[in-house]
């Protein structure tokens, strides 16, 4: 045990890790924002446009998504973001799984916007407020709030969905160097439990802090 | 109410046949033993075309001929053998817990393993290649990997080996080996590095045939071994002769040439090996 964690650079694995994570959660949140946005504006068109992004980006398995990420649109397509192959991979894996959570961060907003009784969103118009005003006065604030608690769900599962990552990444993140290690040292329960509690030191505290967080800021009605 | 109720019972009947049908199935194989004359259980790669590859229900390659050959000379015919899929990670877990006989996938003996397992042989000596595009005569080995996209897999003992020679090389690493090939034959990427059955594998599939090439320069010694539960020095010895006769009788060069012959491979150094002593 003691020499696998000289031998191999484990914190380095889950720094990158971690990386990733909040690079996605941020990518996610700012893209699932708007895919609400659009899934509950007034405008038909936009309507449809939300609703095909998280029916698209929610049933698509996440592998198929990274690898289709390097070798479709990477290598076919043409599009890198570095030369360096693996700093390329590195991004699109940011890049994808921001995508891919955008959809599930957008329907824990929708509940949260579900939460919210009509008689205010018709209230904020009949004032004169216009669609953007009530949005971003009325309903989003609130919505936030009420979707404290399944936002919380959706980061714990981006940090443990950045394994995935792994198909294309290589082994500079966790799950990668746990393959490494498996490859060289022969698969053991240790290790495998190491890699595991580090996980569970990344999101146990996130867990307690969104509970937290989710009765602290429920809106009272 | 009722129906639901109905549905439920008759749902969680059927999970329980499901279960009840696993049990019964690793049952019935567990009775034999290493040796045994009634079945083997022998775990083989699923995905690695030349090696060991899964189509339909039948099963080719060089490791399967190999199985097919040490199980008959242990007395177990073709049809008593069952095949496992025997994924690289699990190989030390499926025979440290009795779930194959012996494991026969480009499984390179090493001292690492050696501690948990013990193997028979070898009985095939691949090395580390390069596949290229057949139009390609830029790569000729690693030394001109410079500034050139190498592929892999992840983790694996050939992306670390070629780390470690060519430093700073341009990796690109996958899930599987086929999503090398892939890149490798679109031309996204310039060279796939693995050993070298696993590459005339692929270069002989039909789809890539004449599109790709090996180098034919190995640059590291992989024994491939029959992995067996350690200590078994008794099968151990058995394996050991059947590989021998193997070899002598020319089932061993048959099984090249038909498994690895069509990308026009041919066996590195060394081959065919003389397999060691069991200890």
């Amino acid at each position: 045990m003691g020499d696998i964690l000289s031998k191999y650079d484990i914190l380095g694995a889950f720094w990158v890790t971690i990386q990733l994570s909040l690079l996605a959660a941020i990518g996610a949140l700012v893209l699932g924002t708007i895919v609400a946005i659009l899934r509950v504006s007034p405008v038909g068109v936009l309507r449809f446009i939300g609703t095909s992004y998280v029916n698209i980006f929610r049933n698509t398995p996440l592998t198929l998504l990274m690898v289709f990420s390097i070798l479709g649109i990477s290598f076919i397509l043409g599009i890198s973001l570095s030369q360096d192959l693996s700093r390329n991979a590195y991004w699109w894996a940011a890049i994808v799984l921001s995508v891919y959570h955008a959809a599930f961060v957008c329907e824990a907003l929708r509940s949260g916007v579900n939460t919210i009784p009509t008689g205010q969103a018709e209230a904020a118009r009949s004032i004169g407020l216009t669609f953007n005003q009530s949005l971003t006065e009325v309903l989003l604030p609130q919505a936030f709030r009420g979707a404290i608690a399944p936002l919380g769900s959706v980061l714990i599962a981006l940090i443990k969905n950045t394994t995935v990552a792994a198909v294309i990444l290589g082994t500079s993140e966790a799950a990668g160097l746990l393959a490494q290690i498996t490859e060289n040292e022969g698969a053991s329960l240790p290790t495998f439990f190491l890699f595991a509690l580090g996980f569970v030191i990344l999101t146990l505290p996130l867990g307690i802090l969104f509970t937290n967080l989710s009765r602290r800021l429920a809106v009272k009605r | 109410m009722k129906t639901r109720r109905i549905g439920a019972i008759a749902a969680g009947a059927a999970l329980a046949l499901t279960l009840a049908a696993c049990g019964s199935d690793s049952g019935g194989g567990s009775g034999s033993g290493g040796g045994d004359s009634k079945g083997l259980k022998i775990g083989i790669k699923f995905d690695q075309p030349g090696m060991g590859l899964k189509k339909g229900s039948d099963f080719t390659g060089m490791d399967v001929d190999v199985a097919k050959y040490v199980a008959k000379k242990l007395g177990t015919d073709e049809g008593n053998i069952t095949w496992v899929q025997a994924p690289s990670a699990q190989r030390e877990t499926l025979i440290s817990t009795g779930q194959v006989d012996m494991i026969v996938a480009t499984y390179s003996i090493t001292d690492t393993r050696k501690e948990k397992v013990s193997f028979a042989g070898p009985y095939f000596i691949a090395g580390q290649d390069l596949l290229v595009r057949a139009d390609d005569s830029s790569i000729t080995g690693p030394d001109s990997l410079k500034g050139k996209k190498l592929c892999s897999v992840t983790g694996s003992t050939s992306a670390q080996n070629v780390l470690k020679k060519v430093p700073g090389v341009n990796l690109q690493e996958f899930g599987t080996y086929s999503e090398c090939v892939a890149a490798l034959a679109s031309g996204s990427i310039d060279a796939l590095t693995t050993d070298d059955t696993i590459l005339a594998g692929y270069a002989a599939q039909e789809q890539y045939k004449g599109k790709l090439k090996v180098v034919g320069k190995p640059f590291s010694t992989e024994n491939y071994g029959i992995g067996l539960k350690k200590g078994d020095t008794a099968l151990c010895g058995k394996i050991t002769d059947a590989i021998k006769s193997m070899i002598s009788d020319g089932s061993w060069q048959k099984a090249v040439d038909s498994n690895l012959g069509p990308a026009g491979y041919k066996p590195g150094e060394g081959n065919p090996p003389t397999p060691a002593a069991c200890s």
